[in-house]
C-alpha cells in the first residue's frame, strides 16, 4: 500500500511540472496557433539559471528556507526572453505550420548550444537542496515535503491561470483574441500586446517548471529535447489549446510513467505513446479539444 | 523547372560528383556518402512534404529501420551482399509503412507531423528499451558487404568509403532521382499534387485522397530506408540516435534549405547541409547554434530555400514556378 503511495506521489509531482510546462503550450497555441517546440528548451533554461541562481545566493548567505520562492522568483524573471522571441516568430504567423514548426526548432539548436556555452556540457545539479524541508515519513512511505510544495505551488499556478484567463478583463481579451484574431483587432484590442503578453506568460510557465524541478534532478542538455515530446503527449492526449487538457493530460502521462517505471520499465515510454496514438486515432481533437477541422 | 533545364542540371551534377574523388582528398569523397544517402531518404520525404503537403516529424524512423534492417540482414542473418540487403530492407520499410501510414494518413498539418513524432518516438523507445534484441542505445553492428558480388578486401574501409562505395552510391541516387521523377511527372504525381493543394477539390474529382497519401508515404518510407542502409554501412553502425525526433526535424531542415518546392532542393539541402555541418563541427563546437541561426534566416526570409533563390536570380521574371 505504502508502495502504491510512493509511486502516486512521484507520478503527480511529475504530472505537475509536466502540467506548467503544456500550460504554456497550450496558451501559445491556443492564442498564437503556433506549437512551440522550444518549449522543452524554457523548461532547461529555468533549470539551469535556477541552479546558478541558488547557488550565488547560498553563497551570499541565502537562507536555506527561502530556496523555493528563491526559485519560482528566478523562472518567473526569465519571462524576459518572451518579448524577443515572439517578435522573431512574428514573420512567420499566418504562414504554413511547417514553417512555424521548423522556426522553433531552430530555436531548439540554437539553446542547446547556449546552454552549453554558459552551463558547459556536464550536468549540473544543486546539492542538498532536495531535503531542506525535511520529509514526511510514514512506516516506509516516505516523501520529501520539496515534492508537495512543488505539486501546491502547480495547483495553485492552475486556479491563478484558470481566474485569470475566466475572470479578469485581460484574460477575456485573450480569449476573444484566441477565438478570433480579425474580430478582436476590429474591436480595438492590441493584438501584438496580447501575443508577447501569451508569450511571455507561456515561456514563464516553461522556464518556471524547469526552475522548480532542480533540487530533485540535474540541469541537463537532454533535458530540452526530451522534455518535449512527453510535453507534446500531454497536449495531444488532452486536446490542443485546452487548459483543462494539459491538467487531465499531464495526470495521465505523470501517473503512467510513474507505474510502468515500477511494473515493467521496458514500458516506461511506449506506454504514452500507445495512448497518444489511441487518442489521435480514435479522438484526433484530444479529450478536451475542439474537431481540428 | 523545364525537363531540359533539369536533365542540364543533373547532368552537370552528376558529372561533377564523378569527377570529385578524382580531385577532392578521400576525407571529401566520403564525406559525400552520407550525403548520397540523405539525398535518396529526401527524394521520398519531399514525396510528402512538396508534392502532397505532409509534413512528416519522424521521418528519421525509416532511416533507422533500413539500418537496423541492414544490421539485422548482414549482421544477424550473415547476407554479406549489398544488393540482397537493400532490396527486401526497402520492401520490408515499405511493409511496415503501410499500417504506420494508414493511421497516419488520416490526418493532415500539425495532427500528421505530431502523429507521426509519436510513431518515431515509440520506435525509439522500443530500440533503446529492448536492449536485448536491438542492443540498447549502443546500437547493432552493421558489417561490411560486398558490392555486386566483389568482395573489395583490398581497401580499407575509407578507400572503400571514397572509392567503390562513393561511385556505388551515387550510382544508387542517380537511380532513385531518375525513379522519382518519373512518379512526381506521373498522373500519380499529379494526383498527389492536386490532393496537396486543394484536397476536398481533388475527392470531389474523383480521387482517393486517403489512398494516394498512404500511397506516396509508403514510397517515401521506402526511399528513407535506402538512405538508412547507405547510413548504417557507412557508420558500420544503427543505433538509436538516428530514428530520435531531432534526427526527423534534421531531415525537414535539409529539405527547407534547398528548397521543397524544386524538384532538386532536397538534393542540393542534403549536400550544403552535410558541407555546412562538416566544416562547422571543424570550426567550433558551437555549430548548432549556426545551423539553427541559418535555418531561422531561411525560414524567415527565404522560404524558397537555395533553390528558389537560384531561380530568383536566373529567371526573375519567372519566378514562383516550380
Amino acid at each position: 500500500m505504502s508502495a502504491f503511495a510512493n509511486v502516486l506521489i512521484g507520478g503527480v509531482f511529475h504530472a505537475a511540472v509536466l502540467f506548467l510546462v503544456a500550460a504554456g503550450l497550450q496558451l501559445v497555441f491556443g492564442v498564437q496557433k503556433i506549437v512551440n517546440l522550444a518549449c522543452g528548451s524554457f523548461y532547461a533554461l529555468g533549470a539551469y539559471f535556477g541552479v546558478t541562481c541558488i547557488t550565488y545566493a547560498t553563497q551570499l548567505g541565502l537562507p536555506p528556507w527561502l530556496i523555493f520562492p528563491g526559485l519560482i522568483l528566478a523562472g518567473l524573471v526569465l519571462g524576459f526572453i518572451g518579448p524577443p522571441i515572439e517578435r522573431m516568430l512574428r514573420s512567420v504567423y499566418g504562414r504554413d505550420e511547417s514553417f512555424q514548426l521548423l522556426l522553433t526548432f531552430a530555436l531548439v539548436l540554437m539553446f542547446q548550444d547556449v546552454f552549453r556555452f554558459f552551463w558547459g556540457a556536464n550536468p549540473r545539479s544543486l546539492d542538498n537542496a532536495y531535503l531542506v524541508y525535511g520529509a514526511i515519513n510514514a512506516g516506509d512511505f516516505g516523501v520529501p515535503v520539496y515534492n508537495l510544495m512543488v505539486i501546491g505551488a502547480a495547483i495553485a499556478i492552475a486556479v491563478a491561470l484558470g481566474a485569470f484567463l475566466q475572470r479578469t478583463n485581460f484574460g477575456r481579451i485573450l480569449r476573444a483574441t484566441a477565438e478570433n484574431r480579425s474580430m478582436a483587432e476590429a474591436l480595438g484590442v492590441d493584438v501584438r500586446r496580447v501575443y508577447s503578453a501569451v508569450f511571455t506568460l507561456g515561456a514563464a510557465l516553461g522556464t518556471t517548471a524547469g526552475a522548480l524541478i532542480v533540487p530533485t534532478a540535474a540541469a541537463s542538455l537532454d533535458m530540452a529535447i526530451e522534455f518535449v515530446v512527453e510535453a507534446f503527449a500531454v497536449v495531444v492526449i488532452g486536446g490542443l489549446g485546452s487548459m483543462r487538457g494539459a491538467l487531465v493530460g499531464a495526470l495521465i502521462v505523470g501517473l503512467i510513467r510513474a507505474y510502468a517505471i515500477v511494473l515493467y520499465p521496458e514500458l516506461e515510454v511506449l506506454a504514452i505513446y500507445f495512448i497518444v496514438i489511441a487518442i489521435l486515432l480514435f479522438r484526433p481533437a484530444g479529450l478536451f479539444g475542439r474537431s481540428p477541422v | 523547372m523545364k525537363p531540359h533545364q533539369a536533365a542540364a542540371f543533373a547532368a552537370a551534377g552528376t558529372l561533377g560528383l564523378l569527377l570529385l574523388p578524382l580531385v577532392a582528398p578521400p576525407y571529401y569523397a566520403a564525406l559525400m556518402v552520407p550525403f548520397f544517402a540523405y539525398a535518396i531518404a529526401l527524394l521520398g520525404f519531399n514525396l510528402l512534404f512538396g508534392y502532397t503537403g505532409l509534413l512528416s516529424f519522424g521521418h528519421a524512423m525509416f532511416l533507422a529501420a533500413g539500418a537496423y534492417g541492414a544490421a539485422v540482414l548482414a549482421g544477424v542473418l550473415g547476407i554479406r551482399s549489398f544488393e540482397a540487403v537493400l532490396l527486401p530492407v526497402v520492401l520490408a520499410t515499405m511493409v511496415l509503412a503501410i499500417p504506420i501510414g494508414f493511421v497516419c494518413v488520416r490526418n493532415v498539418g500539425i495532427f500528421f507531423g505530431m502523429l507521426t513524432l509519436a510513431f518515431g518516438m515509440l520506435f525509439y523507445s522500443f530500440l533503446f528499451k529492448f536492449y536485448h534484441v536491438t542492443g540498447g542505445d549502443s546500437g547493432m553492428r552493421v558489417p561490411r558487404m560486398k558490392l555486386i558480388g566483389l568482395e573489395l578486401a583490398q581497401y580499407n574501409k575509407i578507400e572503400l568509403l571514397s572509392g567503390p562505395f562513393y561511385y556505388y552510391c551515387l550510382a544508387l541516387m542517380v537511380l532513385a532521382a531518375a525513379l522519382m521523377w518519373r512518379i512526381v511527372h506521373s498522373p500519380f504525381g499529379l494526383h498527389l499534387q492536386a490532393i496537396r493543394d486543394n484536397a476536398r477539390k481533388a475527392e470531389y474529382l474523383g480521387v482517393h485522397v486517403h489512398r494516394f497519401r498512404l500511397a506516396a508515404f509508403v514510397i517515401s518510407a521506402g526511399f528513407g530506408a535506402a538512405g538508412g542502409v547507405i547510413l548504417g554501412f557507412r557508420i558500420g553502425l544503427a543505433d538509436p540516435e538516428l530514428v530520435y525526433w531531432t534526427h526527423s526535424g534534421q531531415l525537414v531542415f535539409m529539405t527547407v534549405l534547398g528548397g521543397f518546392s524544386n524538384f532538386f532542393g532536397p538534393i542540393v539541402g542534403a549536400l550544403v547541409f552535410t558541407l555546412l555541418q562538416d566544416q562547422l563541427q571543424a570550426l567550433t563546437q558551437y555549430w548548432r547554434f549556426i545551423l539553427g541561426a541559418i535555418l531561422a534566416l531561411v525560414v524567415i526570409g527565404l522560404p524558397g530555400g537555395i533553390a528558389g533563390v537560384y531561380l530568383a536570380l536566373i529567371r526573375p521574371a519567372a519566378r514562383g514556378e516550380t
